[in-house]
């Protein structure tokens, strides 16, 4: 008997689309660079406002910038989010942002600085993101089913104990989560390397495979023409080598054990990209862990499961991640860091069926509003892919 | 007390699970698929998370963890020896 099954609920705030979220932010997001000071100052202002500052958003081009608009969109729309402020150096893309937010039917507003200035702005934006607040703050969670949560992964710092350990406890809970309806998503693409074709072999159909190989190609096709080596201090990276890791096959291989044994893989989407039905979806992405969860935010998904080996520390402004690990050494040296430890399966004091029904025990109590070891932290890592230079 | 894993009776190399692994030591092992034991002796310290070679190995031969290939071996390796990225490359890129 598993901890979950299709009668499990928990308690989550119902937006106006219908999706499900587990936390009630009320953010402020900058469309550039140039607007972040504007933004923070903001969310300074108000309490329980939250900046998202990020580095880009100027003379990006083709598709860098519609991912760029797809990120930042996607990050409103999040069900974790209740009401957004843009704010933008101009009103045009400004505005973009908006109008793409508002089709969640959610309180949304934009603000462009030029012919303002930042303290009209400031002041302006301050007004609207206290009235967001205030109308947030008296938003009640109700009890949903558990297949509206949607659960995204992605591994970070890995090391020989997350394929061990850490890796399939994350695979048992998704191979309890499928059959429930729930919406999953994985990806890192490059770190498929030397395991693509198991994750070929788990398609649902020939039409995801087809996709999933395109999508594995075209990143193989980005390594082969930048690389100057063989990528042996970035794929593995340095804290993966220093782990026990050696070769990208072996951690592509620890990997994929984040998508169980039972699990068909249901639907490719590129990055950012919303998937349209639920499964589990494989997400063309970057392998940087801050880049990769921000993608997953960004496709709408409201719980996060990292699994580290060397202790990855990272967080994320609006959508919950939880760690979880299989290495002794990590535990005792990074608690503070660490969710779920799960370093008895290593030693067969637990099973994995029990690491998995840990996991999602841990997932439910996040759902319901319990802060994760990074949120209490105040890790914030929000990273928007590029995909090349701008104009 | 476990002291390496592996996944595939057939692996050439396993996983040190604790710390304080030294040369000598007689290690036991626990191949997770079949869920049942098996032992090597270290012949270096191996740090936890590092690999331990289960069988000798020549240049050239494909190394095996999860039952499937995860790169070549670059120097020789004996049953026992730390193996890692001073004596196994991949194949790919």
């Amino acid at each position: 008997m598993s901890v979950i099954g299709k009668d499990t609920t928990f308690l989550g705030y119902r937006r106006e689309n219908g999706r499900v979220g587990v936390r009630n932010h009320v953010i402020v997001l900058p469309l550039d660079d140039l607007s972040n000071a504007a933004a923070e100052a903001v969310a300074h202002n108000i309490k329980g406002a939250m900046a998202i500052p990020h580095p880009y958003g100027r003379l990006q081009f083709g598709a860098d910038l519609d991912l760029h608009f797809r990120t930042l969109i996607g990050t409103g729309c999040n069900p974790n989010v209740a009401a957004v402020v843009v704010i933008g150096i101009e009103d045009g893309w400004t505005q973009k942002v908006v109008d793409g937010i508002k089709a969640t039917g959610k309180p949304v507003c934009g603000f462009g600085i030029e012919l303002h200035g930042d303290h009209d702005t400031i002041m302006r934006a301050s007004k609207a993101a206290r009235e967001y607040v205030q109308w947030a703050s008296e938003k009640q969670r109700e009890r949903c089913a558990i297949s509206e949560l949607w659960v995204s992964t992605k591994c970070g710092e890995s090391d020989t104990t997350s394929g061990c350990g850490a890796n399939p406890s994350v695979g048992n809970a998704f191979d309890k989560l499928h059959p429930l309806g729930n919406y999953l998503c994985f990806g890192e693409t490059t770190e498929l390397t030397g395991g693509e074709h198991i994750v070929a072999a788990r398609c649902a159909n020939d039409a995801v495979r087809e996709r999933f190989m395109f999508m594995f190609d075209r990143y193989q096709e980005v390594i082969n023409r930048h690389k100057t080596s063989d990528l042996s201090d970035s794929q593995p990276t340095k804290g993966n080598i220093a782990g026990g890791l050696t070769t990208i096959e072996e951690k592509a291989l620890g990997n994929i054990q984040k998508i169980g044994k039972k699990c068909t893989v249901d639907g490719v989407i590129d990055k950012a990209e919303m998937p349209t039905h639920p499964g589990l979806w494989f997400m063309d992405s970057s392998s940087a862990a801050a880049e990769m969860v921000t993608l997953c935010a960004a496709s709408g998904y409201a719980v996060h499961f990292f699994p580290t080996g060397q202790g990855n520390v990272i967080g994320n402004p609006i959508l919950p991640v939880i760690k979880i690990c299989a290495n002794p050494r990590t535990v005792r040296t990074m608690s503070e860091h660490v969710d779920v430890d799960v370093t008895g399966l290593l030693q067969r004091e637990i099973t994995l069926d029990q690491a998995g029904d840990r996991l999602l025990e841990c997932m439910l109590r996040t759902a319901n509003g319990r802060l994760t070891a990074a949120e209490a932290l105040g890790h914030r890592e929000f990273v928007l892919t590029r995909l090349y230079e701008s104009a | 007390m476990i002291h390496f894993v592996l996944h595939d009776a057939n692996d050439s190399v396993a996983v040190v699970v604790t710390e304080g692994v030294k040369a000598g030591m007689e290690l036991s092992g626990w191949i997770m698929d079949d869920d049942r034991m098996t032992r090597v002796t270290a012949r270096q310290d191996i740090p936890i998370g590092h690999k331990v070679a289960l069988r000798d190995m020549a240049v050239g031969d494909t190394v095996l963890k999860y039952g499937i290939d995860i790169g070549k071996v670059v120097k020789p390796i004996s049953a026992g020896e730390h193996a890692h990225v001073h004596n196994i490359k991949t194949k790919r890129w």
